[in-house]
Parts: structure tokens; sequence; C-alpha cells
């Protein structure tokens, strides 16, 4: 086949000739018109998202726990969330911004084979020995930025990333059910139990200092 | 209300999410119980300490610049998708040409490869939209597995057990019927030791369902009924998630899914009687 259009081409070039100058136009033509689009793509896109680039990379250094990652992982979002930004018709940007950095995290943890993607994690050495702390020694303890942060850390990374949702963003359940991909009704459980497990940890740290 | 649906309701009142009318009946049990109270005061400290003392970590200034010089690279790589809507734009200007001598040019030519690579395009998406559907079922399974046990959870949480609450098939059925574009089966199991309890509407897998309750012993069946789809799975399709049972079946147009923290055998039991009565009637 190949070689039967090859001398078939190669018999007409006179009429190669004269539709090449066409060509040339059209192409030039083309080109003049479509530089601008990824432009302006760019620039609106970046008027729509690049407001929730602290958003972005607060989720994501809460769920990898290293700036480095964070950054890496934002980065990526970001090129995504460009890639697939003509498919982006709804109002939040946010929410839909802060679905891709959470997804492009997950797949940074799984790969990383981190452990604490699940809420089973080492309970035993955390609930152990801290029932004598009482709710006030807690509210006590509750402005210290240092040790809030430890034992958040400490949480798994479901439970990370929905009070980094809620208490720093201000997600409303809905929101938050959207970005974690979870039902709405599960939002209010699973928070429950995100900060009854941050009062846990705390009340084990206190209790060994 | 109670202590234990009031502690299990404190996130979601502590956030301002419930219903209104759920708002209101833990107000009021807050008002009246000093444990609860405390309890929410406690919480509600816990829960602003996250707020304000939890570090909010800020992009720094150079992350910003590297997003930004990233997306211009990836523009700039862009021009090679122009190069293929060039040649199918050459091809129909040259359309005439084509008619009189079919390789007449290299550019003809060219354009071919365009129209086949277009046709490949067609074809791969073609392919994959017919497998995604397949790949993608355990998937929806899943996803309506957690709705339903959401739905379930919710049922018993929120004292929203039932909309109609009659242990007499003949008072929960019309109602049903009343209310939905189907009319599911409905029998009480009283004598199997599966009473029925009431009926209430929900909304699941994007459509209005009936939810019939029934009680075993202390706990609770939600049975939940649609109208099946041409292509639903005849199969039954037993699943345990998160600790509750779900057992799955069709049969006689309706889609039928339990859901419960009885155990399997139970289930089992229930479903063998639901079909046996609801096939006398």
């Amino acid at each position: 086949m190949a070689s039967r259009l090859k001398a078939e081409y190669a018999s007409e070039l006179e009429d190669f000739e004269s539709s090449s100058k066409i060509v040339k136009f059209v192409v030039v033509k083309k080109r003049e018109e479509q530089d601008h689009a990824p432009r302006e793509d760019l620039l609106s896109f970046e008027a729509v998202m690049l407001p929730h680039l602290d958003a972005a990379h607060n989720l994501a250094r809460w769920l990898l726990r290293n700036e480095q990652d964070a950054q890496d992982v934002v980065q990526e979002a970001f090129l995504r969330a460009f890639k697939s930004f003509g498919g982006f018709h709804g109002s939040n940007g946010r929410a839909w911004l802060l679905t891709i950095v959470r997804n492009t995290s997950y797949t940074l943890l799984k790969k990383n084979r981190v452990a604490d993607l699940t809420t089973t994690f080492d309970e035993e050495i955390h609930t152990a020995g801290h029932e004598s702390v009482s709710p006030a020694t807690i509210l006590e303890h509750s402005e210290n930025a240092e040790l809030i942060k430890e034992a958040m850390d400490e949480l798994p990374a479901e439970f990370r990333e929905i009070l980094a949702l809620r208490h720093q963003e201000g997600l409303s359940y809905k929101e938050i059910a959207d970005i974690a991909q979870i039902p709405p009704g599960t939002v209010m459980s699973r928070l429950a139990r995100a900060r009854a497990k941050l009062r846990e940890y705390l009340a084990a740290r206190i209790g060994k200092e | 209300m109670n202590c234990e649906e009031a502690i299990k309701l404190m996130d979601g009142y502590w956030d301002g999410e419930l219903d209104p009318i759920t708002n209101q009946a833990i107000e009021q049990h807050l008002r009246s119980c000093r444990n609860c109270e405390q309890a929410y005061e406690t919480h509600g400290a816990l829960v602003r300490a996250i707020g304000s003392a939890a570090p909010y970590y800020k992009a720094p200034a150079e992350l910003r610049e590297r997003i930004q010089s990233s997306l211009r690279e990836e523009i700039a790589e862009r021009p090679t998708r122009n190069v293929v809507r060039d040649v199918r734009q050459v091809f129909r200007r040259n359309q005439p040409e084509l008619r009189t001598s079919l390789w007449g040019t290299p550019w003809n030519w060219l354009g071919l490869a365009g129209l086949g690579v277009a046709a490949a395009i067609i074809f791969a998406a073609i392919i994959t939209l017919n497998l995604v559907p397949r790949l993608q079922r355990p998937g929806a399974d899943q996803f309506l597995a957690t709705q339903l046990i959401a739905s379930h959870v919710r049922s018993l949480m929120a004292n929203h057990l039932t909309d109609v609450a009659s242990s007499d098939q003949h008072t929960v059925k019309p109602w049903l019927d009343a209310k939905l574009d189907f009319a599911p089966p409905v029998v009480d199991l009283s004598s199997e030791g599966f009473p029925l309890v009431g009926g209430r509407l929900d909304y699941l897998d994007n459509r209005p369902v009936a939810t019939l309750v029934y009680q075993r012993r202390k706990h609770f069946i939600n049975l939940f009924v649609w109208p099946a789809t041409s292509d639903s799975a005849k199969t039954t399709k037993a699943i345990t998630h998160q600790g509750y049972q779900l057992l799955h079946w069709v049969k006689a147009d309706f889609n039928y899914w339990a859901v419960s923290d009885v155990n399997a055998n139970d289930l089992q039991t229930f479903k063998q009687q639901f079909e046996v009565q609801t096939s006398h009637h």
C-alpha cells in the first residue's frame, strides 16, 4: 500500500505545487486565530483558581504532613485542573479544586504505602492511661498550637482532611461530602469520630507530660 | 429525645447542619439535661480550639510562581494539536480535487491520515464507552451500598424511622402507593418473627423509593424497594459493609435491598419469608 501511494504521489507533482499554496495560507491563518485561545483559557483559569491556592496547599499539607510533597501535589493538581478546566461549569471553584488536590494527595499517599489511610491505627497506645485527664485540663491546653498540631498529625488521613475542611475552610457538610466523596449522611458521623479521636489523643499527650 | 440521641447528633447541632425540627428537639433536651449541656459546652470548646489553634498552612510565594510557570509551559506545548486541525481544514479545501485523483497530493494523503487518526479516536471512544459501564459496576454497587447504609443509619438516628407507622399492611401499602409512581408489595411478617413496623419514603439511586421497616427482636430491618430496570442483574447478592448486612435481590420487576445489623442468616430468612408471603398475595 505504502509503495503504491508513493508512486502515485510522485506522478502528480504538479498538483502538489498548486495546492501547497492554499495550504500555507490556511495554516498561517489558523495559527493566528488559535494562539489567543489557550492564553485566554489560562488567564480565566488563574482568575478562578489561584485565589484558592492557600486552601489547596493547606489541605495537601495536612494530608501529606510534609512541605515538599504538599508543594509537588498542589502543582500537579493545578496542572490537572487546568487540563480539565473546560469541563468545569460549576460555581464552586474551591470545592472543585480541593477535590483534585485530595485525589492527587491520596495517589501519592498510596504510592508511598502510608499505613494511615484507614481508621484502624494503634489505638491501644493512645487510649491507654488518660482516663484521669479531665475536659477542663484539655481545655487548658487547647491554645497550645504545637500540641494540637501534633495530635492532629497522628490522626488517620480521612480525619485530618475532614477537620481541615470543616474547621479551617469552614465548608458545609454538602461541600465536604463532594470533596471527600462520601454520602452527605456520613459527614456528621465522621466529623464526630474525628473530633472524639483528637480529644483522645490530646488527652493522651497531656497525660504523658 | 434521650441523651444517647442527643450525643449522637451533637456534632451536627454544633455545626448548624441539622434540620430545624431536630435542631429544636436538641435545644429542648439541652435545656432540660444538665449532663448533656455540659458535654455540649466542653465539646464546643474543643471544636473552637481546633479552629483557632491548629496551624493554617498558607502557600509560599515560590509555589505560586512555580505553578504559574508550569501552566505557561503547558500551553506552550499545545500547538501540536493545532496541526491535526490544520490538516483537516486542508482536506476540506481540497475536496473537489480529491474526486478526480484520490491520492493526488501528499496533502490529501496527510488529510486522510488525519481522518484515520480521527476514526481511530472515535473507535477507541466507542470501545471505552461500551466497556466503562461494565467496569464501573462494582464501584456503583459500593456507592449504592454506602447510600443504603447511610439511609438506614439516619432512619434510626434522627427519629425518622417511619412516615406511616402501622403494623397493618393495608394501611402502609395504600399510603406508599399514593406517594409513589409504583406500587410496592407490602406484607406483615409478624407470624414469621419479623413484624411490620411501618413505611417510609426515601430517595436513593437518583429516584424516590419505598422503604418498609420490619423488626427482628430489638433490631430493625429497612427494606428498600423500587422498580427494577431491564438490565438489573437477577442474582441475589449479600454484602457486609461497615458491620451492616445488605441483601439484594430482584423479583417480579422490583429491586429489593434489605439493610440491617441483624446477622446474615436472619436476613436470609427474612428474604425467604418475604418472598413466600408476597407470592401468596
